[in-house]
């Protein structure tokens, strides 16, 4: 989760992760941002998100998107 | 001549005498509003609105800033008038009360940093601020909310809206749109009601628009990107649904979304196209209803616009081009087959009525011959009138036409560079300065240096972009590293799709024989 965090902080210096848990509810990051994200994401731990999984619960705080990793490691 | 056929030929005179050329984009409003009264003008996610109620609504709009202009012993005519906008029908229903005014308004996005706000302010010295929500952050003078605005008895003097529109010229002001400024300061580009008119009459007579026309708007109404969904919308009677910003962020709701308010036309920025083609948004959902689809901005990459056209065989695509200085768009490019991944789309041809060409960058001559690249410049109705209150920027690139110097013609000079294909077809190659387009963003990068120059603890920035990254890196030297500091100092004068992607720290910078920075060695070395 350090790693990952590590991830989402070169891709919005500005943002503290560790206690922000509304990050899409408050309009913190825009679609550049999860482009980003995903992007690094996918390619950092060998994953693929999906469409489906585009929804606001996954993509709230740094503990979601790593659950969201750790349920896509685990298929 | 009996009788019989002068009255018949006095007839066709007066017949001929009533269909009047447009000159202001209110007559479509009004036609629409008689034609189609009950039809959805402009819709939100909350709200919607039919022709006629958007007629009256607007009047009554235009009749209170007469009012309170009146109040304080004043006449406003082809004054600006910003207005706070959001994705909502109440900033549309304000720019066409604006109109019916007299005046021309401006909209701004209030998430922007309150500096950058009062920069553009300072330059544009609006007589009113209107907010189309009832907070924001903004602190000014002369600003109310459209509730306020709108707040009790619906009055309004026809006669008096009448004398305004009598005294109207299709040279008008229409709307005043901020771009970035390699200075530092925002540019504000003035567009006429004869732009515009001029635009959407080719729009209607080049594209395959359909009947009844849902447009899907997706551009923020601060880009003029925005401009055409509501003028070509007003033009055909259509509707125009405002798409929630929240279905670009997390795509997955995006279509089911367009299908719901059956879309059926999008003109949205390539940037947005891309979002769904990345997520492969159509695995979990196909539109239903598109037929014409537009896009500029950006280069549209192949491997993208296949995607879409494998989803939509039926539809039209088209390839946009243009600065907001020339009217949104000045040239197209029908998708009419298949491209490679290597290949380019063109920038294709010039609108009728307007004229497209190069020049010589050394000779100042015009190109003719394919291949060689140049300037492109543009001619005709669609120049805007030039940018607010900046006499020396207009001049630089509103310019005497250098092809003849027999009477004043002016022409704009876009600063891109293009060349001719084999098919005779313009081709986009990049710009001649320092301005990029990054996620849909036309942004100079100058902008961003004097920001990051002003900063304290920065001995020098300079930035560069990344085109294949879709990056800006921002090299500086400071006493030590402070990539968190910068971006703090950044974000109190710049909006978000500025800020610098990436941050490369350096205890020297590297100078070129000339003694300036080096971009060219930074380029080659960091990217």
């Amino acid at each position: 989760m350090e790693q990952l965090q590590k991830i989402l902080e070169e891709i919005r210096p500005d943002v503290d992760f560790a206690s922000e848990d509304r990050l899409i509810d408050n309009g913190v990051l825009d679609s550049i941002d999860i482009i980003a994200i995903v992007t690094a994401v996918n390619n950092a731990y060998d994953v693929e998100i999906n469409v489906q999984y585009l929804l606001p619960e996954h993509f709230n705080s740094v503990e979601a998107i790593y659950r969201l990793i750790c349920k896509l490691q685990d298929e | 001549m009996n009788g019989k056929n002068l009255s018949s030929r006095m007839r066709k005179r007066k017949t001929g005498k009533e269909k009047k050329m447009v000159i202001n984009v209110l007559e479509w409003l009004e036609e629409a509003a008689k034609r189609h009264p009950d039809h959805t003008a402009f819709a939100d996610a909350n709200r919607e609105i039919n022709y006629a109620d958007l007629q009256r609504q607007a009047k009554i709009i235009g009749c209170r800033i007469v009012e309170l202009a009146k109040k304080r012993g004043e006449i406003w005519k082809n004054q600006p008038i910003a207005v706070l906008i959001d994705r909502n029908v109440e900033s549309l229903i304000l720019f066409m009360g604006i109109l019916y005014s007299g005046n021309f308004y401006v909209p701004l996005d209030d998430t922007m940093p309150p500096k950058r706000i009062a920069l553009i302010l300072d330059t544009l010295g609006p007589v009113l601020i209107i907010n189309s929500k009832e907070q924001t952050k903004l602190q000014a003078d002369d600003m109310l909310s459209y509730t306020e605005l709108l707040e009790g008895e619906e009055s309004c003097s026809e006669a008096l809206l009448a004398d305004i529109r009598a005294k109207s010229l299709d040279t008008d002001p229409l709307y005043a749109i901020f771009t970035s400024g390699s200075t530092g300061t925002p540019k504000g580009v003035v567009v006429n009601h004869r732009s515009m008119i001029d635009l959407v009459e080719q729009f209607a007579g080049t594209f395959d628009f359909p009947r009844e026309a849902v447009f899907g708007n997706q551009a923020p109404f601060d880009f003029d990107v925005s401009a055409k969904d509501i003028y070509n919308s007003l033009y055909g009677a259509g509707t125009v649904q405002i798409v929630p910003k929240q279905y670009f962020v997390l795509p997955l709701q995006l279509i089911p979304y367009l299908n719901e308010r059956r879309v059926n036309v999008i003109i949205w920025a390539v940037s947005a196209l891309r979002i769904v083609s990345n997520f492969k948004v159509f695995e979990n959902c196909m539109p239903k209803h598109l037929s014409l689809i537009m896009f500029s901005g950006e280069v549209m990459p192949v491997k993208d616009l296949r995607y879409w056209q494998t989803a939509l065989p039926g539809a039209q695509f088209v390839n946009l081009y243009g600065p907001t200085e020339i009217t949104c768009n000045c040239s197209y490019y029908v998708i009419d087959r298949e491209f490679a991944d290597t290949e380019t789309l063109p920038i294709g041809k010039a609108f009728r009525n307007t004229e497209m060409f190069l020049l010589d960058q050394e000779t100042g001559r015009r190109i003719s011959e394919q291949g060689k690249t140049g300037e492109i410049c543009v001619r005709g109705t669609c120049l805007a009138m030039g940018y607010y209150h900046n006499p020396e920027k207009t001049a630089e690139a509103f310019v005497q036409n250098p092809l003849q110097n027999a009477y004043p013609e002016m022409i704009y000079k876009t600063g891109d560079l293009g060349y001719y294909a084999e098919t005779g077809e313009m081709m986009f190659v990049g710009r001649k300065d320092f301005q990029i387009k990054h996620m849909g963003h036309r942004i100079e990068l100058g902008e961003i240096e004097t920001v990051v120059n002003a900063l304290p603890f920065i001995d020098v920035g300079c930035c560069i972009y990344d085109e294949a990254g879709e990056k800006i890196v921002l090299c500086y030297q400071a006493a030590e590293a402070c990539d968190k500091r910068i971006v703090q100092g950044l974000s109190e004068m710049l909006p978000k799709f500025m800020w610098p992607n990436r941050y490369l720290f350096f205890e020297q910078m590297p100078l070129n024989k000339n003694g300036k920075i080096d971009r060219t060695l930074l380029k080659e070395t960091y990217i």
